[in-house]
C-alpha cells in the first residue's frame, strides 16, 4: 500500500474515533439537546444538573475508558499474534485474563463465605479491591508464562501452556463458585460479562493515565516484532535475542490486559479482531503501520461498542462482551472475505 | 586456490544436541576444515547425517559439543550476536508464512543489523536492498507478496535477504529442494556467481549430488559411521571416497565420468560396433536394458551384435531405423 493511502486510512482511523466520541456523549437513553452536551463539557452548567452529571460523569467516563481499552487490548493482540505467530492468538489466550478472573474470583466468592461481607455491598473499597485483585491475578500468571517462555523453545509448547494455564484457573473459580454465596456469584458473574461503564470516578483517571503510559512502550517494540515474524532462526541470525525479545513482547502485551481487565472485566473479541482487522485494510505486516493502526482501530471499534450497548431501550443492560462480538465478528469477516476476493 | 581468504576455520569440531543433564547427542564427529572466500562448498550426505545440524552450529544456532570454530579468526563464541547478524547470513530450509509482506520489505528486514531503534531504512540501506535484488534479478517483483511467489522464486528472494545483510558468510540450508532442474541449475549458478564476483564464502547443504560435483570448488562429505570428509570434487573422486559415500546396491560411481550411474547390471554382451552420437546413444539404451555393449575383440563371448551405421541399425542382419525397433528385436 502506498504512503499516501496508509496516511489517508491512518487519518480516517483518527477521524472515527472523534467521531464516535461525539455520537457516545450525544447519545444514550436520556435525550440531552447537543447544545448542552457542548456547553456542559466547556464547563459550563447547563440548563439540567442531572443532564450534567449524566455527561460528566457517566458518559465522558465510559467514552474514554472505551478508547483505551480497545486501544490496549488491540495492541496485546497485535503482539500477541505476532510473538506467537498465530493468528488465533489474542489477550485471552495466554491464561492472563483467566488469570484476572481468578483474582476477582478469590476476593468476590470468598469475601463472603469468610469475611462474612460481600463485597458487591462495599462500594467504592469494594471496587479498588476487585481492580487489585484482578492486577494481582493476571500478574501472577503472567510471571509463570514469562518464566517459562524462558525455559521452553517452541511458541506452540508456550500457547497452549497458556491455555492450559486458563483452564486451570477456570476450574479453580469453579471450584470458588460452589463454594460460595448466590449474592456474591452474582456479582462475579457480572464482572465477567465486562463493562467500560464499570469504572468510575477517581478510578478512570487512575486507568487512563496508566494506559497512556503503557501504550507507547509497545512502540519501542516495532523493529522486534519485525523481525520476529520471520521465524526464531532467521530472527536470531539477524541480531535478535529471541528470548528476550519474546520476554519482553508478552510481558507488554500482559501488562496491557492485565491492566484492561482489572478496570473493564474481561473484554473477549477485540484483542483477537482488531489487528486482522488492520491487516486487511492495511495489506501490511509492518509494525510501524500496525501498531498505530490497530490502537486507533481499537479505540473506534470499542466507542462502537460502548455506544451500541448503551442505545435507548437496552438501557446500558447489553453486556460489552455480546456487543464487540455481534458487531465486531461480521466486520472481520467482510474483510477478510473481501481480501480474499481480491487475492484471486 | 591458496591466495583466497580462509572466513572459517573449523578444528577438531563436535556437533550434536546437549539433551537433560548435560548429556550430549553427538551427531557428527570431529571435523578439521576450513571455507575460503570466493569459493563455493557443498555440504553432501544422506538422510540424518547431520548436514543441517552442523550448519546450525557453524550458524551459531547451536553450541558445538567439542571443538572450535574460528571466523575471521576469533572465536565464534565471542562475537555478540548482533556482530555475528554482520558476519553470517542464512537461508533456511523452513517455510516462512508471511501474509503481507512485500518482496522489498523482506529483502529490506536483511537490513537489520544496521538499522537503528526503529528499524527504518536510510536511502543508502534502500540502495543496497536495491543492489541485493538486481544481483540475484529479482527487481520485477519488488512489490509481490511473498506469499504469491514460486518455491524458486522465494529461494531467491532469501538469498537476497541474505545479500542485504551484506555478510562475507552465507549458509544455505538445501537451497535447491523442491526445484525443478532448471530451477536448481539457475540457484546453484548464481551462488557460484556471488562467490566469485562478491568473495563471498558460500556454503550451501544439498541432496543434488551431480549438481555440486559439476559446481562446488570443494565438498564436504558428512556421515554417520563413516565421519566427515572434505576436499574438492575431483579429490574426492579420486580417493574413492565419493563412492564410500553414495554406493550402494545399484548405484555406482563412475570415476571416468566423475558421476553417478544407475547400475543395472549386464547379464547379456552384444558387440557394437559404430562412432559418435548414435553410437553412444545406442550403448545407453542397451545398458538400460542389461545389455553390455563390448568392442569388436571380444567377439566369440557375445550374445549376438549390433552395428550402427549413418542411417540404421543393424542387429544380427536386421536392419532398423529407431532404437525402439532395435530394442525390440533384441529381447
Amino acid at each position: 500500500m502506498s504512503r499516501r493511502a496508509t496516511t489517508f486510512f491512518m487519518t480516517a482511523l483518527g477521524g472515527s474515533i472523534l467521531l464516535f466520541l461525539v455520537l457516545n456523549l450525544l447519545l444514550g437513553s436520556v435525550m440531552i439537546p447537543a447544545s448542552d452536551v457542548v456547553e456542559i463539557l466547556l464547563g459550563g452548567d447547563g440548563d439540567n444538573h442531572i443532564w450534567r452529571t449524566i455527561v460528566l460523569k457517566s458518559r465522558l467516563p465510559q467514552a474514554l475508558t472505551a478508547i483505551v481499552a480497545g486501544a490496549g487490548l488491540s495492541v496485546s493482540g497485535l503482539l500477541m499474534q505476532t510473538v506467537f505467530r498465530n493468528p488465533l492468538a489474542g489477550p485471552s489466550v495466554l491464561g492472563i485474563s483467566s488469570g484476572a478472573s481468578l483474582g476477582v474470583a478469590f476476593v468476590v466468592l470468598l469475601s463472603g463465605s469468610i469475611g462474612g461481607v460481600a463485597l458487591s455491598r462495599l462500594g467504592m473499597m469494594g471496587e479498588v479491591t476487585v481492580t487489585l485483585a484482578a492486577i494481582v491475578g493476571s500478574m501472577l500468571v503472567m510471571s509463570l508464562i514469562a518464566y517459562v517462555a524462558q525455559k521452553v523453545r517452541g511458541n506452540v509448547t508456550l500457547l497452549i501452556m497458556g491455555v492450559m494455564i486458563g483452564y486451570i484457573a477456570n476450574a479453580v473459580i469453579g471450584v470458588l463458585k460452589f463454594f460460595s454465596a448466590e449474592e456474591d456469584i452474582r456479582a462475579y458473574v457480572i464482572w465477567g460479562l465486562g463493562s467500560f461503564a464499570r469504572v468510575s470516578g477517581g478510578q478512570t483517571t487512575v486507568f487512563i493515565v496508566i494506559m497512556l503510559c503503557l501504550l507507547p512502550l509497545s512502540f519501542l517494540l516495532v523493529k522486534t516484532l519485525n523481525l520476529l515474524l520471520l521465524g526464531d532462526s532467521y530472527a536470531s541470525n539477524l541480531g535478535l535475542d529471541i528470548r528476550r525479545a519474546r520476554l519482553t513482547v508478552i510481558s507488554c502485551a500482559g501488562v496491557l490486559v492485565a491492566v484492561v481487565t482489572a478496570y473493564c472485566g474481561p473484554i473477549v473479541f477485540l484483542g483477537l479482531a482488531v489487528p486482522h482487522l488492520c491487516r486487511g485494510i492495511f495489506r501490511t505486516s509492518n509494525h510501524a503501520v500496525l501498531l498505530p493502526a490497530s490502537l486507533l482501530a481499537g479505540a473506534s471499534l470499542a466507542l462502537v461498542c460502548s455506544l451500541i450497548a448503551r442505545l435507548p431501550g437496552f438501557e446500558g443492560a447489553l453486556p460489552v462482551n455480546s456487543v464487540t462480538a455481534l458487531v465486531g465478528a461480521p466486520v472481520v469477516m467482510w474483510v477478510l472475505f473481501n481480501k480474499r476476493k481480491a487475492a484471486i | 586456490m591458496s591466495d583466497l581468504k580462509e572466513t572459517i576455520r573449523v578444528e577438531r569440531l563436535t556437533t550434536g544436541y546437549r539433551g537433560r543433564k548435560g548429556v550430549a547427542t553427538v551427531v557428527t564427529g570431529e571435523l578439521t576444515a576450513s571455507l575460503h572466500g570466493g569459493e563455493l562448498t557443498c555440504l553432501l550426505g544422506p538422510n540424518g547425517a547431520g548436514k543441517s545440524t552442523l550448519l546450525r552450529t557453524l550458524s551459531g544456532f547451536l553450541p558445538p559439543i567439542g571443538g572450535e570454530i574460528y571466523i575471521e579468526g576469533n572465536k565464534l563464541g565471542n562475537y555478540t550476536s548482533a556482530r555475528l547478524a554482520r558476519l553470517i547470513g542464512v537461508v533456511l530450509t523452513e517455510r516462512l508464512h508471511l501474509n503481507n509482506m512485500t518482496v522489498a520489505e523482506l529483502v529490506g528486514l536483511g537490513r537489520s543489523p544496521y538499522t537503528g531503534f526503529w528499524g527504518r531504512l536510510t536511502t543508502e540501506d534502500e540502495e543496497i536492498v536495491e543492489r541485493s535484488m538486481e544481483l540475484v534479478r529479482i527487481t520485477g517483483m519488488r512489490q509481490r507478496m511473498v506469499s504469491t511467489l514460486s518455491d524458486g522464486e522465494r529461494q531467491k528472494v532469501m538469498i537476497a535477504k541474505a545479500l542485504a545483510q551484506e555478510t562475507p558468510v552465507i549458509f544455505l540450508d538445501e537451497p535447491t529442494a523442491f526445484l525443478d532442474y532448471p530451477s536448481k541449475v539457475e540457484i546453484m549458478q548464481l551462488l557460484l556467481d556471488l562467490a566469485r564476483r562478491e568473495g563471498k564464502t558460500v556454503f550451501l547443504s544439498t541432496h543434488d549430488l551431480e549438481l555440486s560435483l559439476q559446481i562446488a570448488d570443494r565438498i564436504w562429505l558428512v556421515d554417520k559411521e563413516k565421519g566427515v570428509v572434505t576436499g574438492t570434487p575431483e579429490d574426492l573422486s579420486l580417493s574413492g571416497d565419493m563412492g564410500r559415500f553414495f554406493e550402494r546396491d545399484g548405484v555406482v560411481f563412475d570415476l571416468s565420468a566423475g558421476m553417478f550411474r544407475i547400475d543395472s547390471r549386464p547379464g547379456r554382451q552384444i558387440v557394437l560396433t559404430g562412432r559418435g552420437v548414435r553410437h553412444a546413444m545406442a550403448a545407453k539404451a542397451l545398458a538400460r536394458c542389461g545389455v553390455r555393449a563390448v568392442g569388436q575383440e571380444l567377439s566369440d563371448t557375445v550374445d549376438g551384435r549390433v552395428d550402427v551405421t549413418d542411417d540404421a541399425f543393424i542387429y544380427n542382419g536386421h536392419s532398423v531405423h529407431s532404437i525402439e525397433e532395435l530394442l525390440t528385436l533384441i529381447k
